[in-house]
C-alpha cells in the first residue's frame, strides 16, 4: 500500500518518524513533489483567500498526491507538548482538506499530547491497525521510528538544516556547509515549514549562505535551552512553535558572535503576529540588527533579495566597525 | 486605584455593575470610535487581529481619563486572545503608560484563585458580597440581552424609522444606571415597556438572517460597522449565535452559571463538518450555521476580524454545509481598512438575494 505524505507543514519536523513507522509496517511512502508554482496554484484555487501561504501550499501538496497514493496520511496534530498547541489552522486541517473532492482516503487520527502521552500511543496503535493486528509489530515499528526521529532532532541541534539531516539519515550524500569561523552568523527564525520550504522562503537559507552567512535556526537549539529561555516570558506561550522561536531568539541574543537576526512571518499568520513582535522587542532591546520578512503568494523575489542584501550589508558594516 | 477594561459592545454594562457593586473605582473607556481604532492600529502589531487593536485604543483612552489598572480576561490558546493582555501590556509599557494589569485567567487549577483576585481588587468585601456582585453583573447582562433581542424583532418591522434605535438606546441607559437589584428590576420593567411600545407592522414578511462568527466582532457594533442595525434597516430580522450573558458567563464567571444554551450543542451540530475544536468559536460557528439552516433561516452571515484563525477554518468548511442545506452564507471580514460604503453595498445585495429566494420559495409552495 502506498501512503502519501504531503511535503509541507509538519513534514519538516516529523517526516522521519512517519516514514520509518510506515515502512516498518510494510507500507510504501510517497511524498508529494517539491513545492513549486504549480503546487501553489492548486492550493490557491482550492483554499479560501484568507488562509496563510503555508496552508495554501499544503492544499496543493495534498492534491498532488491524488493518483500517486492509495491513502494520504493526514493526522490532526492538536498538541505535541503539554498544555500547548500548534495553531488553530493546523487543528482544523483535516476537516478543511476533507472538503476537497477526488482525494484518496485520508488516514485521520488525532495526535494530542495536551494532557499526557497516553493518547499518543493510542494514536500509534490506531494507525498501526490499518496495516496489522499484531501489536508487537506496531510497537517495534514505533520504537524504531522514534529512534530515527531522535537522531534527526539531534542532527539539527548540531547545526544541520532539515534537508541535510534527512540526507544523512537516509544515507544520501549531499554537499554540506560546514560552519566557518571567518564568516558571520545570522539567526533565521520562522515556522519550519516556511523557512525550510525553499519555494515559500525563496531559498533564503541557500541565499544567505551564498552571501557569506552561517545560518543558525531555532531547530539548532536544544529543547532544554529553548524551554528555559522561553520561561522568561511573563506568561507561558501556548504555541509550541512560537515557544521554540522565542526561546531560541532569547538564547541567541546572549551568544557572542551573532551578527543579525531575521524573522520570517507568513502574511496573516496569527501566532507570528504576536511572537514576531515579542522577538523584535527583545532584539531591539539588545541592539542586534533585526529584519522582519513577511511572505505571501504575492511577495516578489526581487524585493526580498534587495532587503536581504541591504540587511547583510548593514550587518557586515557593523561587524567591520565594531568587531564581533 | 482606578480600574478600566476593554469595550466589547454592551459588555461595559454588566462589568461596570459588578465592579461598582464591589466598591471598585471604575473608569469606562470612551465608546470605541475612529480615534480608538486609529490609536490601536498605530501602536498594535500590524497583523494583530482587530480586537487587540481596539483594546489597546480603549486602554490608552481610558488612561487619559485617569485609569491606572486594567482588568482583562485571559485564556490558554490556541487562539491569540489568551495572549492579548500580555502583548497589550508590553506595548503600553513601551509607550510610557504605567498601568497595572490584572489578568483573569481561566482557572486551570482553582476557581478560588479568580475569586481571590476579585477580592483583592475590591479590598474589603466578603465572599458573600462578591457572590452578590457577580450575580448582579450577570443579571444585568441577561437584561441587556433581552432588550437586544426585542430590538432585533422590532427593527425590521418598525413603522417609524429609527424608533427602535431610540428605545433601545434609552433602555440600555436605564439598565446601566440601575445600581441595585431592586433598581435593576424596575429598570428592566421600564425597558420592556419601552421596547414593546415601538410601533411595528407585525404582519410584515421579513427575511431572517443568522449571525455567526468571531465573538468580538459579533458583539461589538463598532467593530462590525453596526451590522445588526443596518440589517434591521434593510428589513431583516437577525439572531446571533452568542449573546453577552453567555460570554460573560464563560469568560468572566468561568462558567459559574450552568445550563445555558451550551457550546456543546453547537459543537455537536458541527460534527459532520468540523470534528474538533479549533480555538475561539470556530467550531460553534460551523455548528450554529447548521442550526440556523435547520431552523429555516433565509441566510447566514459570518463575521470575523481579518486574519482570525478559528474563523478562517470555519470559513473553509462552511461551503460544505452550504451545499448540504442550500442556505446562502456571506462572509464579512473586518479590519481598520474596511470601508463602510462597501459593506453596505454587499449587505444590500445579499439581503436582496435572500428576499428574492424567499419569494420564489413561497410562490412554489403555493
Ligand atoms: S502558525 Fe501561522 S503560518 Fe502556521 S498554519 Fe498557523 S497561521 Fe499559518
Ligand atoms: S478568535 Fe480570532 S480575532 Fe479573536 S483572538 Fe482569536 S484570532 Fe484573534
Amino acid at each position: 500500500m502506498k501512503i502519501g505524505i504531503p511535503r509541507s507543514l509538519l513534514y519538516y519536523y516529523y517526516y522521519p518518524l512517519w516514514r520509518v513507522f510506515f515502512e516498518e509496517l510494510g507500507a510504501e511512502v510517497v511524498l508529494s513533489s517539491h513545492s513549486a508554482k504549480g503546487i501553489l496554484a492548486e492550493g490557491l484555487k482550492n483554499a479560501v483567500d484568507e488562509v496563510c501561504l503555508p496552508v495554501k501550499m499544503f492544499y496543493g501538496h495534498v492534491l498532488d498526491l491524488a493518483g500517486k497514493a492509495d491513502m494520504i496520511f493526514l493526522p490532526r496534530i492538536v498538541s505535541v507538548e503539554k498544555r500547548e498547541y500548534i495553531c488553530p489552522k493546523i487543528l482544523g486541517l483535516p476537516d478543511m482538506i476533507r472538503c476537497l473532492k477526488n482525494l484518496p482516503p485520508l488516514i485521520e487520527v488525532d495526535i494530542n499530547l495536551y494532557k499526557n502521552n497516553k493518547d499518543f500511543y493510542c494514536a500509534i496503535k490506531n494507525i498501526g491497525n490499518i496495516f496489522t493486528k499484531n501489536h508487537l509489530d506496531i510497537w517495534r515499528a514505533c520504537l524504531k521510528a522514534l529512534q530515527v526521529q531522535k537522531k534527526y532532532f539531534k542532527l539539527m541541534e548540531m547545526g544541520l538544516m532539515p534537508s541535510e539531516a534527512l540526507a544523512l539519515i537516509e544515507g544520501r550524500v549531499e554537499d554540506k556547509f560546514l560552519p566557518d569561523g571567518e564568516k558571520f552568523n545570522i539567526v533565521l527564525l520562522g515556522h519550519p515549514y516556511n523557512i525550510y520550504d525553499p519555494y515559500i522562503s525563496m531559498d533564503i537559507i541557500y541565499r544567505l549562505r551564498a552571501m557569506g552567512a552561517v545560518v543558525a535556526t531555532a531547530e539548532h537549539v536544544s529543547e532544554k535551552i529553548v524551554r528555559s529561555c522561553a520561561a522568561r516570558l511573563p506568561k507561558r506561550l501556548f504555541w509550541t512553535l512560537g515557544n521554540r522561536m522565542i526561546g531560541a531568539a532569547l538564547h541567541y541574543l546572549e551568544q557572542p558572535g551573532i551578527s543579525g537576526m531575521i524573522h520570517v512571518a507568513a502574511f496573516g499568520c496569527g501566532p507570528d503576529s504576536m511572537t514576531g513582535g515579542i522577538i523584535e522587542r527583545y532584539a531591539h532591546g539588545s541592539g542586534l540588527p533585526f529584519l522582519n520578512l513577511t511572505l505571501d503568494e504575492h511577495t516578489g523575489e526581487a524585493g526580498v533579495m534587495t532587503r536581504l542584501e541591504a540587511f547583510l550589508d548593514m550587518v557586515r558594516w557593523r561587524k567591520a566597525a565594531f568587531g564581533s | 486605584m482606578r480600574v478600566t477594561f476593554p469595550h466589547m459592545g454592551n459588555l461595559f454594562i454588566p462589568v461596570k455593575a459588578m465592579l461598582q457593586y464591589l466598591g471598585v473605582d471604575v473608569v469606562v473607556p470612551p465608546p470605541s470610535s475612529k480615534r480608538t481604532l486609529t490609536i490601536g492600529a498605530k501602536y498594535g502589531p500590524e497583523f494583530a487581529c482587530l480586537p487587540l487593536k481596539l483594546n489597546l485604543g480603549n486602554f490608552i483612552e481610558a488612561s487619559e481619563k485617569g485609569a491606572d489598572t486594567i482588568i482583562m480576561a485571559g485564556g490558554c490558546g490556541p487562539c491569540r486572545f489568551g495572549y492579548y493582555a500580555q502583548i497589550e501590556h508590553a506595548i503600553l509599557k513601551e509607550l510610557g503608560y504605567d498601568m497595572k494589569l490584572i489578568g483573569l485567567e481561566p482557572p486551570q487549577k482553582h476557581l478560588t484563585e479568580l475569586l481571590a483576585k476579585i477580592k483583592a481588587l475590591s479590598g474589603t468585601s466578603s465572599w458573600w458580597h462578591i457572590f452578590q456582585a457577580i450575580r448582579f453583573g450577570y443579571r444585568k447582562a441577561k437584561a441587556v440581552d433581552e432588550v437586544e433581542m426585542a430590538a432585533f424583532r422590532s427593527r425590521p418591522r418598525e413603522l417609524t424609522p429609527g424608533s427602535t434605535e431610540k428605545a433601545y438606546a434609552k433602555s440600555l441607559e436605564m439598565l446601566d444606571r440601575a445600581d441595585s437589584e431592586i433598581a435593576l428590576a424596575e429598570a428592566k420593567r421600564n425597558a420592556d415597556e419601552l421596547m414593546s411600545a415601538v410601533a411595528v407592522d407585525s404582519k410584515k414578511a421579513v427575511v431572517k438572517v443568522g449571525l455567526i462568527g468571531e465573538i468580538y466582532t459579533l458583539l461589538d457594533p463598532f467593530s462590525n460597522q453596526y451590522l445588526e442595525r443596518t440589517l434591521g434597516r434593510l428589513g431583516t430580522e437577525v439572531d446571533r449565535s452568542i449573546y453577552l450573558s453567555e460570554w460573560v458567563n464563560d469568560h468572566i464567571f468561568m462558567g459559574l452559571v450552568k445550563g445555558l444554551r451550551s457550546r456543546k450543542k453547537a459543537c455537536e451540530a458541527a460534527r459532520p463538518y468540523l470534528r474538533h475544536f479549533v480555538g475561539g468559536h470556530g467550531q460553534e460557528s460551523v455548528g450554529n450555521a447548521v442550526n440556523f439552516a435547520r431552523a429555516g433561516y433565509d441566510g447566514i452571515i459570518q463575521v470575523f476580524p481579518f486574519t482570525c484563525m478559528p474563523e478562517i477554518v470555519a470559513e473553509s468548511i462552511l461551503p460544505e454545509m452550504r451545499s448540504d442545506y442550500g442556505t446562502p452564507v456571506m462572509t464579512m471580514i473586518m479590519d481598520e481598512h474596511t470601508g463602510e460604503a462597501g459593506t453596505l453595498t454587499r449587505l444590500e445585495a445579499f439581503v436582496d438575494l435572500l428576499a428574492r429566494k424567499k419569494e420564489v420559495k413561497e410562490v412554489s409552495c403555493k
